[in-house]
């Protein structure tokens, strides 16, 4: 008898034990990648980071204000074609979609957001920058807001799902049409989810390097046209870190403390949008 | 007067409602009289909510919802392809099972929802149309120092009259109710009774109730479902003391259901 609870109370112990340590394995990396990132960029953190463009190669000092300008201007143009796209979209297969149609555009959205980025860059490489004949931020935009249709086309659709059919019912009752009751009622009960799925999709393409390398390829200087190339932080990142110079590997560690920061705070911010009321 | 009374306001002629492969109302031909209460009794799964979610097309949301038929209101076909099914929810309201009021709306939001989910809400109107008909089910003095707070903070009884008074401030002609009281508790229901009695004089009310002693009480026609069929239809009185149909009298005396 005493050895059965023995032998029970030891083997929950060990599967404790087993769980806890699976569980730090995985917050390891994590923590890793923060302080690395940390310890290596935060030197590099000043003002000049923030307001000065690269110096050539082998000058000292110089900063990335026109990759994280760059960046700001690319995920913006992606989210004025992304997000209108994808809400609308969720909107249709939720609320006015027939069952075939509706499980085609469903499995479609899940096979696009399965494409690896750098597939869509070459997408979008011979689809626009090909055509335009130059590499641009629009085409930059267009490959980072295919990335974020699907996502915010499939969280939203779960948002609206979970929204009570006896909601639309009470609103159509009263003599509310469709449109309206999606408008009023739906989308602003789901509100709070969509904004969720919405700041997690920016995240998600803030990030994104792949598919900007053929599209808005990057550059060294002030840009804000939509037709010429433009840099990016997740771009200069990458062509800093892999080029010979040390002053534009430091850079490159801030670049990162820069990005892995946003990237945390858009996180942070949607889970509190998750909870607030 | 009595002649007025007599009219139909709603006739259903052939109705048959199928789910995909379910057949689950079948060739439903009854009247409702205008400023009258019918109840619809039957057992679950009988039809009956399904009978009276046709009355203002709520089969529409449905997919695989088909509905054959006609259901005329005022001796018009609310199903005919030129009908507006919008206008004429505006002419029937309904009440649902379980009390729906908007979660995010305060108790004079919800009241005047009607109005303000159309755009058409004048500011001056409103006040007046939330006391009136906050007072016609009379909640207007458990909440009238409190209009402005949430409506989810109000029990259960008072959500449902809440409701009440959101499908009766837009002025319909018929109310529908599904089972108005089956989440209320026995002096909510009370209430909710009353009201009903009291709103007939202004409107036709069609209830669904799974309670028999509820029929009995505040309708003046009874139809009995059974399987999907209208297997009776009368006189209240007379279905619940001396029922033509072997089947609607075990059911109400208790031997099935």
């Amino acid at each position: 008898m005493m050895t059965a609870i023995l032998r029970r109370k030891m083997t929950n112990g060990l599967m404790m034990l087993a769980m806890l340590a699976a569980t730090v394995t995985v917050l390891v990396p994590l923590g890793l990648i923060f302080f690395y990132i940390l310890k290596m960029g935060f030197s590099s953190i000043n003002l000049d980071l923030f307001t000065q463009i690269p110096k050539p190669p082998g000058e000292v000092g110089g900063g990335m204000a026109n990759g994280i300008i760059g960046s700001g201007l690319l995920i913006g143009v992606a989210s004025l074609i992304g997000l209108p796209l994808g809400i609308f979209g969720a909107v249709y297969l939720s609320e006015y979609g027939t069952s075939r149609i509706s499980t085609m555009i469903r499995f479609s959205a899940d096979v696009l957001s399965g494409v690896p980025s750098i597939i869509t860059g070459m997408v979008v490489y011979g689809l626009v920058v090909v055509p335009m004949k130059g590499f641009s931020a629009l085409a930059g935009s267009l490959a980072l807001a295919l990335i974020m249709i699907p996502i915010v086309l499939r969280t939203t659709e779960e948002q609206l799902k979970m929204v009570p059919m006896t909601l639309r019912e009470a609103s159509l009752a009263l003599g509310v049409p469709l449109w309206r009751t999606t408008l009023k009622v739906t989308l602003k009960s789901a509100l709070k989810g969509i904004v969720t799925g919405v700041l997690l999709a920016v995240a998600r393409v803030a990030g994104e390097t792949a598919p900007l390398l053929f599209t808005a390829l990057g550059n060294m200087f002030w840009s804000h046209k939509l037709n010429e190339p433009i840099a990016a932080l997740p771009l200069q990142i990458f062509n800093f870190a892999i080029s010979p110079y040390d002053d534009w590997h430091r850079l490159a560690w801030g670049g990162a403390l820069v990005l892995v920061t946003l990237m945390f705070s858009l996180s942070l911010l949607a889970r509190w949008f998750g909870r607030a009321r | 007067m009595s002649e007025v009374t007599m009219d139909a306001k709603i006739t259903l002629e052939q109705l048959n409602v199928h789910f995909g492969t379910n057949h689950a109302v079948k060739d439903v031909t009854m009247t409702m009289a205008t400023n009258s209460v019918s109840a619809i009794i039957g057992p679950s799964g009988c039809g009956k909510s399904t009978v009276l979610r046709s009355i203002n097309r709520m089969h529409d949301l449905t997919p695989s919802a088909r509905v054959s038929g006609a259901i005329l209101l005022d001796g018009e076909n609310i199903y005919c392809k030129e009908c507006d099914p919008v206008t004429m929810r505006r002419r029937v309201g309904m009440v649902f099972q379980k009390p729906n009021p908007f979660p995010a709306m305060s108790i004079y939001d919800n009241v005047v929802a009607g109005y303000k989910l159309n755009g058409r809400a004048r500011r001056s109107e409103m006040d007046g149309i939330v006391e009136q008909s906050l007072q016609r089910v009379s909640l207007w003095d458990e909440v009238k120092d409190r209009l402005h707070v949430n409506a989810m903070q109000l029990s259960g009884g008072q959500q449902q009259r809440l409701c009440i008074a959101r499908t009766i401030a837009v002025c319909p002609e018929v109310i529908l109710m599904d089972e108005p009281c089956s989440a209320l508790d026995p002096i909510s229901t009370l209430k909710v009774e009353e009201l009903i009695d009291e709103l007939k004089e202004k409107y036709t009310i069609v209830i669904v109730t799974h309670n028999m002693q509820q029929a009995a009480r505040v309708s003046d026609t009874t139809a009995f479902f059974y399987l999907g069929e209208l297997i009776e239809m009368g006189d209240t009185k007379k279905i619940f003391t001396n029922p033509e149909k072997k089947q609607t009298e075990d059911y109400i005396t208790g031997r099935f259901g």
